[in-house]
């Protein structure tokens, strides 16, 4: 009785045992990649990465050296564009959907904006493609703007949906009794209170499109001089990196290296941002 | 106005038949009234919250709502500063005069409402972004006040008024959640002060307070009994027979007795309120 009991025992510690270590091996699983992505593009690129690659604009073909200058100026130039059109709209329309509309139009609304997210980032190059491109018979940075602003637009509406229904009724009561209008509730006291949350989906959200290539291929198109139009086409990182890494010449190779690297580290730095403003949030919301 | 306020809670008049209980006024000059409300009833989508009441409220008193849980007593107070319209599907039948006026007449505002019958909350709820000064003045500052001067004057006269200026004042541009949950109560209080409300509405306020924030808040609302009628929802009996000077008592989203508080703590004339007062159900 006592030895089967022992036996009973034993059983149970093996599968705790072989439970615990498979998640942690998957665990590790998840974070490998991104530690092997990191590790090659340092490997790969960090011996471009000098003063030359921030400050001057793409060698011509044959000629050793040059830099991304002009596609670094481009991504961020492209960025602010798409924040432009994106940040004021998604961020309007998670607050409708958080504090005004009926149940029912939210519901669709919401399942829109997930259907929105989910469209394969080139659909939003096409698009725009036939929207302005074909229109305006150029490549520009106002299409290449556009294509990004509109995948913001769904991401963003839906964190700030989520982060505005965290703050607790009892703020919008509180305000609402003093005579508060709705609206100064909403900006003054419901927007204000969530602003870490609203400011942590844009980080997020432009972290996502700094790195989108595929909208960009036929909007932005690429460029390998200056941009001196919102109407001319214009480089950007991702862009330079796609066209860099399929040539045929070993300068360029490294070259796309090192501006992955830029890339990723940009990114890493924004999700780092948003890592430092979401730790205290919880104590400006709760 | 004269006809409706000979209902005078001395009389211990129980409202229960609308009208029913109107003796000739006596030779005592009558209450002011602050609110009349009449034929109140309340619907949360399918559900009838409370069910035709009427109950006028006297100015400079401290009249006290008790009741068990769900008897629509809370939902009673929300309708007097137009709260309860938060709630979606909600619907509402009867009248409710603040000094003679309709409340929800179309042409009024319920923000109007609300900057003249204020409100303070079970749970304090000081608002996170703001330090303890902003929090007071933020109801005059969103309401398009700039006057920096007559701001800090309003100030120190709500904080006073409120009992808290003597603890805060040195940490005023300290976060307002930085307080105990007593002093956010006050601060709470205060910060409904500040836009100078003629009612203050009492949702539960000491609920959620230890015994000595709570007589600390009793005192207060003694207090302000001289400038300010005072409605407020309570649980506790004892609080009730403390602090106010008539009492309501709600069942079942009926009102089943109004009276002054010593009657209806000493001598109710119901049944089920003495019950409830000798704690046999609730």
């Amino acid at each position: 009785m006592h030895s089967k009991r022992a036996d009973k025992h034993t059983w149970r510690k093996i599968k705790s045992a072989v439970a615990s270590t498979t998640a942690f091996v998957s665990a590790i699983l998840v974070i490998l990649p991104l530690g092997l992505v990191f590790f090659h593009l340092l490997i790969n690129g960090i011996s471009s990465v000098n003063w030359d690659f921030f400050t001057k604009l793409p060698a011509p073909v044959g000629e050793v050296g040059g830099g991304m200058a002009n596609a670094i100026v481009g991504t961020l130039e492209l960025l602010a564009l798409a924040g432009a059109i994106g940040i004021p709209i998604g961020v309007l329309g998670g607050v409708y959907l958080a504090e005004y509309g009926s149940a029912r139009i939210n519901s669709v609304l919401r399942f829109l904006a997930d259907v929105l997210n989910g469209i394969p980032s080139i659909t939003w190059g096409v698009v725009v493609y036939g929207l302005v491109v074909l229109r305006f018979k150029s490549f520009s940075v106002l299409a290449g703007g556009l294509a990004l602003g509109l995948i913001m637009i769904p991401l963003i509406v839906r964190t700030t949906e989520e982060v505005v229904l965290l703050v607790p009724h009892g703020y919008r009561e509180a305000a609402l009794a003093l005579g508060v209008s709705r609206w100064q509730t909403i900006v003054h006291i419901v927007m204000k209170t969530a602003s870490k949350g609203i400011i942590t989906g844009i980080l997020l959200a432009l972290a996502r499109i700094g790195g989108e290539t595929a909208p960009l291929l036929f909007t932005a198109f690429g460029n390998r001089f200056w941009n001196h139009s919102l109407t001319q086409p214009i480089a950007a990182l991702p862009l330079q990196i796609f066209t860099y890494a399929i040539s045929p010449y070993d300068d360029w190779h490294r070259q796309a290296w090192a501006g992955a690297l830029v890339l990723v580290t940009g990114i890493f730095f924004v999700n780092i941002t948003v890592r430092i403003l979401t730790r205290d949030r919880g104590a400006s919301v709760a | 106005m004269d006809n409706l306020i000979m209902a005078t809670p001395e009389q211990r008049v129980t409202e229960r038949v609308e009208g029913a209980a109107q003796p000739p006024a006596n030779s005592e000059p009558a209450p002011k009234l602050t609110f009349e409300a009449k034929n109140v009833s309340i619907w949360y989508g399918q559900k009838r919250a409370i069910e035709d009441i009427s109950l006028n409220i006297i100015s400079k008193a401290v009249t006290a709502i008790i009741g068990p849980s769900g008897c629509g007593k809370s939902t009673f107070l929300r309708a007097l500063n137009r709260m309860h319209e938060l709630t979606p599907k909600t619907r509402m039948e009867g009248t409710v005069l603040l000094h003679g006026e309709d409340l929800y007449s179309k042409t009024v505002d319920p923000a109007i409402v609300r900057r003249r019958v204020g409100m303070v909350f079970q749970k304090s709820n000081p608002f996170p972004t703001m330090t303890i000064g902003e929090n007071v003045i933020c109801g005059l500052r969103l309401n398009g006040v700039r006057n920096q001067k007559f701001l800090n004057e309003r100030l120190e006269k709500s904080l006073r008024m409120a009992a808290l200026w003597d603890e805060v004042k040195d940490d005023l541009h300290k976060p307002g959640t930085s307080l105990s949950g007593g002093q956010q109560q006050r601060l709470c209080i205060a910060r409904a002060l500040a836009v100078e409300p003629e009612v203050i509405l009492m949702d539960e306020p000491c609920s959620a307070l230890d015994p000595i924030a709570t007589a600390k808040i009793e005192e207060l609302i003694y207090e302000l009994k001289a400038q300010y009628t005072i409605v407020t929802v309570t649980h506790n009996m004892q609080q009730a027979g403390r602090i106010s000077d008539y009492t309501a008592f709600f069942y079942l989203g009926r009102l089943i007795e109004f009276g002054a508080t010593t009657a209806i703590f000493t001598n109710p004339s119901e049944r089920q309120t003495e019950d409830y007062i000798t704690g046999r159900f609730g």
